[in-house]
């Protein structure tokens, strides 16, 4: 099992969400974050003091068993790519133990 | 010079001058977070912008001498002559210098409701010129030809408080002006979400009280006229506002929030120009009808021809505004206002088919002067942003401000 985090510009969610859906990855958790990458931020000035914000940027989190592993990733990129700085990046982390609460079904069976 | 009418005359000026704010929050609420700082930015800079216009020389082009019935002289520029004694021909007990600041509000709350046609995607020095253009040659001589003893008033057309000079003017502008723009570009298949109908609320809100000062202070004294405008903006505005939430009750299930307050605001709309010519219980029937259509407009005509007036200001200003029009031709009495005249269904066909001539003539000004400024402004600033600075939003990429925070 695999938890994949992904970084990606905010317009860019619902092109990913579609490309997700395509390869039958609909589960996700989304919030809003900021950040930066070597993109700089704008600069935001308040009363005339200048200050370069991060980015608003957003997070998605998946959980997948390991045949999705791959699909996902690719389906994350493609939504998301536009080839310019600041379109992201997406870490894939090991996931030990899933739990759905509703049932208590852990492991694999529990993901989806 | 009457103490009374100049003390509610002026406190009409401020009645009116709050809905401007009003339609920036109406507005900026239906507008997406990133954009939410545009939205009151360019109402406030309206606010600021056309105040001095006016002082400087757009009261003097709407209501200085009249030429050849078209547009006012100069003569008034920097408010010359515009002082402490009442100026006979458009309010003998005031101040003339209180009627000029209650006619300010007017044209400053004019342009900052096309806003909500171009909102989202312009770019905020060609929307500057272009509003400053936009009051100068449009506002100001429609102003002039209906209240400056301009060519429509001698005519004989009702317009009690502006439903063709303010509302159709800017709701027939924004339509083309949204047209000319284009769409905002769509990250997804479901439409823009307001961002915060609590401040739509809020404004819309606004907008009503300050509007009892737009219809009441246009009888500019303080007597039976100014109320009859009064109730009858209130029951309107009533009528319409419940007429929208029960169509979306029984049409979708669920009467919203946002239907009751643009319903409310159709109402608010078709009533301006007839407030004081109809009595309370017409007020009821013109605010039904205005519900009505406005509802059609907003969901039914702009999905049929996908144009994308982002809030509405056509559907709700323009419609709105052309139905009142035509509801003071059919519901204006005698019997409310002396100087006014009868309508269709009090037996008096002419002024029906004069305010449909108004009605026409109005448009085709205000389209055509626009299209050209349109053009004008286009080819030298370019309006609107480009698509990634549309993308990121206004507030970062126009202002270098942003709203909200998710930080502490």
């Amino acid at each position: 099992m695999k938890y994949i985090i992904a970084i990606i510009q905010p317009h860019k969610l619902d092109e990913v969400r579609k490309e997700l859906e395509n390869v039958e990855v609909p589960l996700i958790t989304v919030s809003n974050v900021l950040g930066r990458g070597r993109q700089k931020g704008y600069t935001e000035v308040y009363r005339g003091i200048q200050e370069i914000g991060l980015l608003k940027k957003t997070k998605i989190e998946i959980a997948v068993n390991e045949e999705f592993v791959e699909p996902a990733i690719g389906a994350i990129e493609k939504g998301a790519h536009t080839g310019k700085p600041g379109d992201g990046k997406i870490f894939v982390l090991d996931l030990h133990e899933v739990v759905r609460i509703g049932t208590g079904e852990r492991g694999g069976p529990a993901i989806g | 010079m009457n103490t009374g009418d100049t003390a509610w005359v002026m406190a009409c000026a401020a009645l009116v001058f709050i809905m401007t704010p009003g339609v920036a929050l109406f507005y900026g609420g239906l507008a997406r977070r990133k954009n939410m700082l545009s939205v009151l930015m360019q109402c406030y800079f309206i606010m600021c912008l056309m105040s001095l216009q006016w002082v400087l020389f757009g009261y003097s082009l709407a209501f200085g001498p009249d030429v050849h019935g078209i547009i006012g002289s100069l003569e008034w520029v920097g408010l010359r002559g515009v002082g402490f004694e009442p100026n006979a021909g458009y309010a003998g007990t005031i101040p003339h210098l209180a009627f000029m600041i209650f006619q300010a509000m007017f044209a400053i709350i004019t342009p900052a409701l096309i806003v909500g046609a171009f909102a989202e995607r312009i770019k905020f020095s060609a929307f500057v010129v272009m509003m400053l253009l936009w009051t100068t040659f449009v506002y100001d001589p429609i102003a002039h030809w209906v209240w400056g003893g301009g060519w429509l008033s001698n005519l004989g057309a009702l317009d009690f408080a502006g439903g063709i000079v303010v509302h159709v003017s800017s709701g027939v502008s924004a339509l083309l002006m949204a047209i000319l723009i284009g769409k905002r570009v769509r990250t997804n298949n479901h439409g823009f979400a307001p961002h915060n109908l609590t401040l739509t609320v809020l404004g819309g809100a606004l907008l009503w009280f300050g509007w009892f000062g737009f219809n009441a202070g246009s009888a500019l004294g303080a007597g039976g006229l100014a109320a009859n405008a009064f109730v009858t903006t209130n029951t309107a505005t009533a009528a319409a506002g419940l007429t929208w939430a029960l169509i979306e009750w029984q049409r979708l299930g669920a009467p919203t929030t946002l239907g009751i307050v643009t319903g409310a605001l159709a109402g608010l709309v078709a009533i301006t120009p007839a407030c004081g010519f109809v009595s309370p219980l017409s007020s009821i029937v013109i605010g039904i009808i205005a519900g009505m259509i406005c509802y059609m407009a907003v969901t039914a005509v702009k999905s049929k021809f996908g144009y994308d007036d982002a809030f509405d200001v056509f559907g709700v200003h323009g419609v709105g505004g052309m139905w009142g029009t035509l509801a003071t031709g059919l519901f204006a009495e005698k019997v409310i206002n002396e100087a006014g005249a009868n309508g269709l269904l009090f037996g008096n066909v002419k002024l029906f088919f004069i305010q449909g001539f108004y009605l026409v003539s109005c448009i085709a000004y205000a389209l055509i002067v626009t299209w050209i400024l349109y053009k004008v402004v286009d080819a030298i600033f370019g309006m609107r942003v480009d698509r990634e600075d549309e993308l990121v939003g206004l507030d970062l990429t126009q202002h270098h401000e942003s709203a909200y925070t998710i930080l502490e």
